[in-house]
């Protein structure tokens, strides 16, 4: 009797769950049921039901495209690069925000930097391949001004992984700063307090109790990066990339896409995409176990 | 609020200042810059004589952009991808958010449902497979491709997930005492509760959908179906010859393409800056909650 009660009281719950779970289940579980196209070779339409298997034949092209090694090692560093750079930018400028007595400057200078967060990569694209054009672009016209001579900073492939990583940190810095300047609130004053008294310097405060009191957040949000490393921004490079620097460049995801959607090699291009989900979840889930046992972090 | 006990010294103070605003500066530039070019005339553009304020104003650029019945026509698809895919997200978020918010004596099939949605965030199945299954559900070319593959965004769930716990149970306690139901409950104790949450939110997922072009681009086989983002993508940054018409061939002979360009990405820009200023008062505290509870 107990239970019909408990259950019947329940009822709205799945009620409530009921829309959310079917859309759900048609747009994320019915994919991961579509992954077996990674073990076909898929016909114009004949879907999963009707073409033939092949095995592992698709995992084997893959391993004989000449470039796919580089590709990985691109996405590997890019992604790497920008989640370090993600970590030192953001906790260094809310540092020096912390420091600022002023509450206007403070505001003025937040409002500004937590705005290109809001901008889309499609938006952020345009502007950047105008200002960063060799011919006529602002930035090497300022360049220019100092006698440096026109960078390719979008076209020469030395030059692009950096130019990622740079108009990544510019897109992010401030919002990062959020957490950070956050975790720094939360630190008790007294500490401060109490560290003057004994005459601490301004550094030693800094060292001994401003670090330690936002180190938690640090190692919680770079560990929950780890799950990213093979997410290295294709909305970003999407929409800066070109055939001149693919060399450096190219990431799995744009590969996957110029694969499947542009060349219609379906099982090839989800073979590559499954590759990348495996190896994500993976990290993900070391990340999480990492990021529990050293931050005590819990999703839910 | 937590002040620092000894202030910087005063070079190390000037110093910090003075970077802290160069940033807002380097941030500020770009756009800024943007749309200077857009009100300056083609010559000024091309002879690279403008920086932070239009030179030889003019608003032809604009009057070229807005007299182009494709870019008004992308730019009300995203007006109604934003109308009808954001309360649809917040509808469904709420749902969600609340028995996912229920302990386990109330809800046994919580952990169960809660691992349902997250692990759709940990693993997917990929771009091809989810190209494949909005082509079987037959939403390709359809407007509401656009809104229902991503109408669940279940990073949002957990955030107002969370929230509703934080929410003392005394208050819910005592509606169910007085014969509420778990309708009752969300819709009358707890999401009054819950607005600045709800609000930030619903900036977030507004945000998301102007944002959005890739699902345009792929989902949608005829260009005059592209929400505003997508457009841009073809027109702006990756432009595609047949996408231009010979009205405007003509016309970008006679003006520059430099400044019709700017002008475009500014405009898209204009919704994100006018809901910015509502969007800064809340998100602060959205963030705040969803990264660093408990």
């Amino acid at each position: 009797m107990l239970l019909r009660k408990k259950l019947s009281r329940e009822i709205p719950l799945f009620v409530m769950l009921t829309p959310a779970v079917v859309l759900v289940l048609v747009y994320a579980y019915a994919p991961m049921v579509g992954i077996v196209m990674a073990f076909q070779r898929v016909l114009p339409g004949k879907g999963i039901f009707g073409s033939p298997w092949v095995g592992l034949d698709n995992f084997a092209f893959i391993l004989r495209m000449p470039n796919i090694l580089q590709v990985l090692w691109n996405t590997i560093r890019i992604a790497g690069l920008k989640a370090a750079a993600g970590v030192v930018v953001p906790v260094t400028v809310a540092l020096m925000l912390n420091n600022v007595t002023s509450q206007a400057f403070k505001r003025t200078v937040q409002t500004i930097i937590y705005l290109p967060h809001f901008l889309s990569w499609v938006i952020l694209a345009g502007i950047f391949i105008d200002i960063l054009s060799p011919s006529e672009g602002v930035v090497n016209h300022i360049l220019g001004l100092v006698g440096i001579p026109p960078i390719f900073f979008l076209g020469n492939d030395k030059v692009f992984p950096w130019t990622m990583v740079v108009t990544d940190v510019w897109k992010s810095f401030g919002f990062g700063a959020i957490v950070y300047l956050a975790a720094l609130t939360d630190i008790d004053p007294t500490l401060y307090e109490a560290a003057v008294m004994d005459g601490a310097s301004r550094r030693q405060q800094t060292r001994h109790i401003t670090l330690p009191g936002i180190s938690g957040t640090i190692i919680m949000l770079s560990t929950l990066s780890l799950g990213n490393i093979l997410n290295a921004g294709f909305d970003q490079i999407f929409n800066l990339y070109s055939p001149l620097v693919y060399r450096t460049g190219d990431i799995i995801d744009t590969l996957v896409y110029r694969i499947g959607i542009a060349n219609y090699q379906y099982g090839v291009a989800t073979a590559v995409g499954l590759f990348k989900s495996v190896v994500s979840l993976l990290l993900i889930g070391i990340a999480y176990k990492l990021a529990a046992k050293w931050a005590d972090y819990r999703i839910f | 609020m937590n002040e620092r006990i000894v202030k910087l010294p005063f070079f190390e103070n000037l110093l910090n200042l003075a970077v802290l605003a160069l940033l807002g500066l380097l941030c500020a530039f770009p756009i800024v810059h943007t749309l200077a070019l857009s009100f300056s005339s083609a010559s000024a553009a091309a002879s690279g004589r403008v920086a932070i304020w239009p030179v030889e104003f003019t608003t032809q650029a604009y009057q070229f952009v807005l007299e182009n019945p494709a870019f008004i026509k992308s730019f009300g698809i995203s007006i109604a991808r934003v109308l009808v895919g954001a309360p649809l997200n917040m509808l469904l978020t709420i749902l969600v958010a609340y028995p996912l918010s229920r302990s386990k004596a109330e809800f046994r099939a919580r952990d169960f449902f809660a691992w349902f949605f997250l692990l759709t965030v940990l693993f997917s199945g990929g771009l091809i497979p989810w190209y494949m299954v909005i082509r079987q559900t037959g939403l390709i070319d359809k407007f509401w491709a656009l809104i229902i593959p991503g109408a669940l965004p279940v990073f949002n769930v957990i955030l107002l997930a969370n929230s509703f716990r934080s929410i003392p149970k005394e208050l819910e306690e005592a509606a169910a005492m007085d014969g509420a139901g778990h309708w009752t409950i969300l819709f009358r104790v707890l999401l009054p509760l819950s607005w600045p949450i709800l609000a930030t939110l619903t900036l977030f997922v507004t945000v998301a959908h102007w944002n959005s072009w890739f699902d345009g681009l792929i989902l949608m086989n005829s260009p005059d179906k592209y929400p505003l983002q997508s457009y841009l993508q073809t027109v702006v940054i990756n432009p595609d010859p047949r996408m231009l018409t010979e009205r405007d061939l003509a016309l970008l002979q006679l003006i520059s393409n430099r400044t019709t360009r700017a002008a475009q990405i500014f405009i898209a820009m204009v919704p994100i800056l006018l809901v910015y200023p509502f969007l800064q008062r809340y998100f602060t505290a959205g963030v705040k909650l969803g990264a660093i509870k408990g």
